[in-house]
């Protein structure tokens, strides 16, 4: 009898049967063309008719809801103000962290703002593969994005991180990219090494102690550095991570100071890598704990832009996931 | 009633049979495999043109819910999706609500299975009260009301000291001990095999170092104390290589592995798919060409449907928050024949880890069609195709990875003391 | 199918100039739809000798097709100088239709501000319409079958071609 394959699985959540982009779930699995198409809608929103023009009326009619089962003030906003200026109707829903979302609950919820003619989640939820989950049993009308699920992914903020990139460096293949810090417990970190490598990125390096790296971590394709003067040598761009102050009392790692002693990143430092590198932080920074005020606040610094350039991104995977035949339903 | 099962292929590992065989039951017993006794009448004769005649099948862990959990599934639910399984001895572990830690907890399950008929019950007892770790359970008390052998489920016995203590009495009481290799504290709250999957998908891991240190303690206990010791639901290579290791220097000690074992792999979490959620996790596919070569070597002597229906719900949650286990009681032969098809199992062999395996591990009378014994036996039509759907399950629970699986072999008859408690409808 | 262009060119730049004189508009703001509006654009600013800066308007994020077709990941900034307020503005575009761009330029120029006036001058006028919006200038009328397209190719030279392309939904 010929083997079958273990178990039978549906086509692509994400894509609609002609490649578009229908939930954003994951970097992963999406081709190259399209994470360009995303970058390149972005450019349009970053360009948008200067102070004159802040909203277009795009998404005018639709109403997106915010599903935060994890408290995130930051992203939400930048989310709510992206639907905001595509003239969307939005609604912030904090489910919170205190409750605990069983399964049933979690699609009752669903179904009622669904009954709302909600058409689009923008989803974040302390467990992996949440947004996955919501995606599979939303109505068929109904757009997904990941605003971060557990440890697995946060892919708006990888692509904003992947915009920034593109602005300042033009071409990712000549790149080395380096990702500091808690690797293991990072969804930012597994979207950002999806995305640059189906972007091309040359060299992409995990740096981080044992304690926070991934189990076979290099099967994502990248070099795992447990040495930061070896990790951070001539790259172009660093990636610093926000690391949880819970990790840092004895379980995962000894104390912030020895962490910051290690791994933090700081002036001297920052001059193993290239004159013209870039640093960056998907925020909130822990300043004295993976990074040092001068080097955040310094010249290399493009901590800022990011938070710009986030709003843009965000308007670029709505519209382009709301401009695929939602009028059909 | 007196059968006469005519025209069969009979498969009897333990008697060393393998070929063409008539078989005669008569008063709840085998009465003769191959010769006819003298002067049978039989009250019905069943032609059987070469289908398979099978040792019922002895099914070493199989979650009733009951008591407890009866949203999942109950007794009366579960125990003809056995019968329909071919399973005419089953085992259930003392995780229910309340554990089985008192002969009261034993007598229950017993009258409610007789009362609903079908597969015989043994019940696994507590080793300690309320599975809880830290205090043996009345070990005696539950030997004399029935139970099968001891265990503590999935709960952990972290202090080494009353685990050792806890194999040393029921040593003392001839009880085997049934133990889960899991460390609890490298298990933590992983969900996944700790690999490159659950990397990629974010999912907290479980180790393989959960298995093996766990496994290497027990098997420093039971070179200490010699108990009698059987090893549930392997998952690695290098487990099934320190079992090697232990059974070579002729430590008491028996395994199973759980079928779905034999199949799925890490990659199968892909999508979050919480059909593959089970416990140990699936691991890699060097692990399951390991497991497989053990079962097919005979280092494992055991192959379980570790059955766990679920209710709807249990599996519809973001991936963490899902419970795990297969209601796998109408695949297990499946899946084994499957096995046997793909030349990774001969065929004795996979019957034999289906019914004399597991008798031995469980020191009981069964698993084989000898003359004299209870008329336990499975009948099963090799080359019927069949595809596995929800809506034709008889267990309650419906969580499986393998439906819409095209199977080959399906059960049409199964007797449980000579009693016919199986027929396949529209079946031959 | 290849069509001339200079002569509706010609006729167009002659009937905005007879309009302008007549509505007495001596300092116009010339504004192009992007792409083809704004070639053309270029042509009659330059011809009509205006000083100041000519604008573009892309309105892919005004269209109303939106949510059937997508988005056009490319969206050129629109280009309007500082303070329409007040001003006559000359929408130009290559080829009018259904009318559907027209409706999504003046919704977007008026997003910018409030101008006094908009004139519409197109090159191409090809029938059709589905909004009552009509031109104030005209290059050419032409009699077209649904489902064929006539597309303006360019900057330099400027050329007309009809495409027949079935079956593709119509948006001008």
């Amino acid at each position: 009898m010929k083997p079958q394959s273990p178990v039978a699985r549906p086509a692509s959540l994400q894509l609609t049967p002609d490649g578009r982009l229908r939930h954003f779930l994951s970097i992963e699995g999406l081709p190259r063309a399209l994470l360009e198409q995303i970058l390149d809608t972005a450019e349009s929103f970053a360009n948008l008719g200067g102070p004159a023009v802040k909203k277009v009326p795009l998404l005018r009619g639709k109403t997106i809801v915010n599903l935060f089962f994890e408290a995130s003030t930051r992203t939400r906003t930048t989310f709510e103000l992206a639907a905001k200026r595509l003239s969307a109707d939005v609604l912030n829903l904090n489910i919170g962290a205190a409750a605990t979302v069983k399964g049933e609950t979690l699609l009752d919820t669903l179904r009622n703002l669904e009954a709302m003619h909600t058409d689009m989640f923008v989803v974040r939820h302390a467990d992996s593969g949440a947004a996955h989950f919501i995606a599979r049993h939303a109505a068929p009308h109904v757009r997904v994005i990941n605003a971060g699920d557990g440890r697995h992914a946060h892919p708006t903020q990888a692509m904003l991180d992947m915009f920034t990139i593109r602005r300042v460096k033009g071409a990712f293949e000549p790149l080395c990219v380096a990702i500091v810090g808690d690797i293991l417990h990072s969804r930012v970190a597994r979207s950002q090494i999806h995305a640059l490598k189906t972007l091309g990125t040359g060299c992409v390096r995990v740096v981080a102690p044992r304690t926070l790296l991934p189990a076979e971590v290099e099967t994502l394709g990248v070099e795992a550095h447990v040495d930061p003067e070896t990790g951070l040598e001539e790259a172009d761009v660093i990636i610093m991570l926000r690391l949880q102050r819970e990790r840092m009392k004895g379980a995962f790692l000894p104390s912030e100071h020895e962490y910051f002693q290690r791994f933090g990143l700081t002036e001297e430092r920052l001059r193993r890598a290239r004159p013209d590198v870039i640093v960056m932080h998907p925020g909130p920074i822990n300043r004295g704990v993976e990074i040092d005020s001068r080097v955040a606040d310094g010249p290399r610094s493009v901590i800022l832009r990011q938070v710009t350039y986030g709003i843009a991104v965000r308007m670029a995977v709505m519209s382009m996931a709301l401009g695929t035949g939602t009028d059909a339903s | 009633m007196r059968w006469h099962l005519q025209g069969g292929h009979v498969i009897d590992p333990a008697c060393g049979r393998d070929g063409p065989a008539d078989v005669w039951i008569a008063d709840g017993h085998i009465v003769a495999v191959g010769t006819a006794p003298p002067e049978f009448t039989a009250d019905r004769t069943l032609a059987l043109d070469g289908r398979l005649v099978l040792p019922g099948l002895i099914d070493l862990a199989v979650r009733l819910r009951e008591p407890g959990q009866e949203h999942k599934a109950t007794i009366a639910s579960e125990l003809p999706a056995a019968a329909a399984g071919g399973i005419t001895t089953l085992v259930c572990p003392p995780d229910t609500q309340p554990v089985v830690d008192s002969p009261a907890q034993i007598e229950y399950i017993q009258r409610s299975a007789a009362a609903v008929g079908g597969p015989r019950v043994e019940v696994l007892a507590a080793l300690t009260v309320g599975l809880e770790g830290t205090a043996l359970a009345e070990m005696a008390a539950l030997r004399d009301g029935g139970c099968i052998g001891l265990s503590n489920g999935l709960r952990p016995v972290a202090n080494t000291l009353v685990l050792r203590r806890a194999l040393e009495y029921a040593d003392t009481l001839g009880l085997t001990v049934h133990l889960h290799p899991l460390d609890p504290h490298l298990a933590a709250d992983g969900c996944a095999h700790e690999g490159a999957v659950a990397t990629r998908l974010g999912l907290p891991g479980i180790p393989r170092a959960a298995e093996t240190a766990a496994l290497a303690q027990i098997l420093a206990l039971v070179e200490q104390t010699g108990a009698r010791v059987h090893i549930c639901r392997l998952s690695t290579a290098r487990g099934a290589h320190l079992l090697a290791q232990a059974r070579a220097e002729g430590l008491p000690v028996s395994a199973d592995v759980a079928v779905h074992q034999l199949f799925l792999t890490e990659d199968d979490l892909e999508g979050f798919d919480a059909r593959c959620h089970v416990l140990p996790p699936a691991r890699t596919a060097a692990d399951r060409a390991a497991l497989r070569e053990a079962v097919a070597s005979g280092l494992v002597q055991a192959v379980c449907s570790d059955h766990q229906p679920h209710d709807e719900d249990a599996k519809t949650a973001p991936f963490p928050q899902t419970e795990p286990g297969v209601s796998g009681l109408e695949t297990l032969l499946a899946l084994m024949l499957e096995l046997v098809g793909q030349g990774v199992l001969d065929r004795p062999t996979a019957v034999a880890a289906l019914t004399g395996g597991p008798a031995t591990v469980l020191g009981l009378d069964r698993g084989a069609l000898r003359p004299g014994a209870p008329a336990d036996l499975t009948v099963v039509d090799p080359d019927t195709t069949w595809t596995l759907e929800a809506q034709n399950m008889r267990s309650r629970g419906r969580n499986t990875p393998f439906l819409g699986r095209r199977l080959r072999g399906r059960v049409t008859h199964t007797w449980v003391a000579g009693t016919l408690v199986y027929a396949l409808e529209g079946g031959r | 199918m290849k069509l001339e262009v200079t002569d509706p060119l010609t006729r167009l730049h002659r009937d905005l100039e007879a309009l302008l004189r007549l509505r007495a508009v001596s300092t116009p703001l010339v504004v192009g739809i992007h792409t083809g509006g704004a070639w053309i654009a270029a042509r009659l600013h330059a011809g009509l000798g205006l000083e100041g800066p000519l604008g573009s308007l892309d309105i892919s994020f005004y269209r109303d097709d939106f949510s059937r077709i997508g988005l056009n990941p490319r969206v050129r900034p629109s280009q309007l100088p500082l303070g329409i307020d007040g001003r006559h503005v000359v929408l130009v575009d290559d080829v009018i239709h259904t009318g559907r761009t027209v409706r999504a330029a003046l919704n977007e120029l008026f997003d910018f501000g409030r101008p006094a006036s908009v004139m519409l001058a197109v090159l191409i006028d090809r029938g059709g319409r589905e909004l009552p919006i009509q031109p104030d200038a005209v290059g050419a009328r032409v009699e077209l079958p649904r489902g064929s397209e006539i597309k303006l190719t360019g900057p330099d030279p400027l050329g007309l071609e009809i495409l027949s392309t079935p079956n593709r939904p119509e948006s001008r």
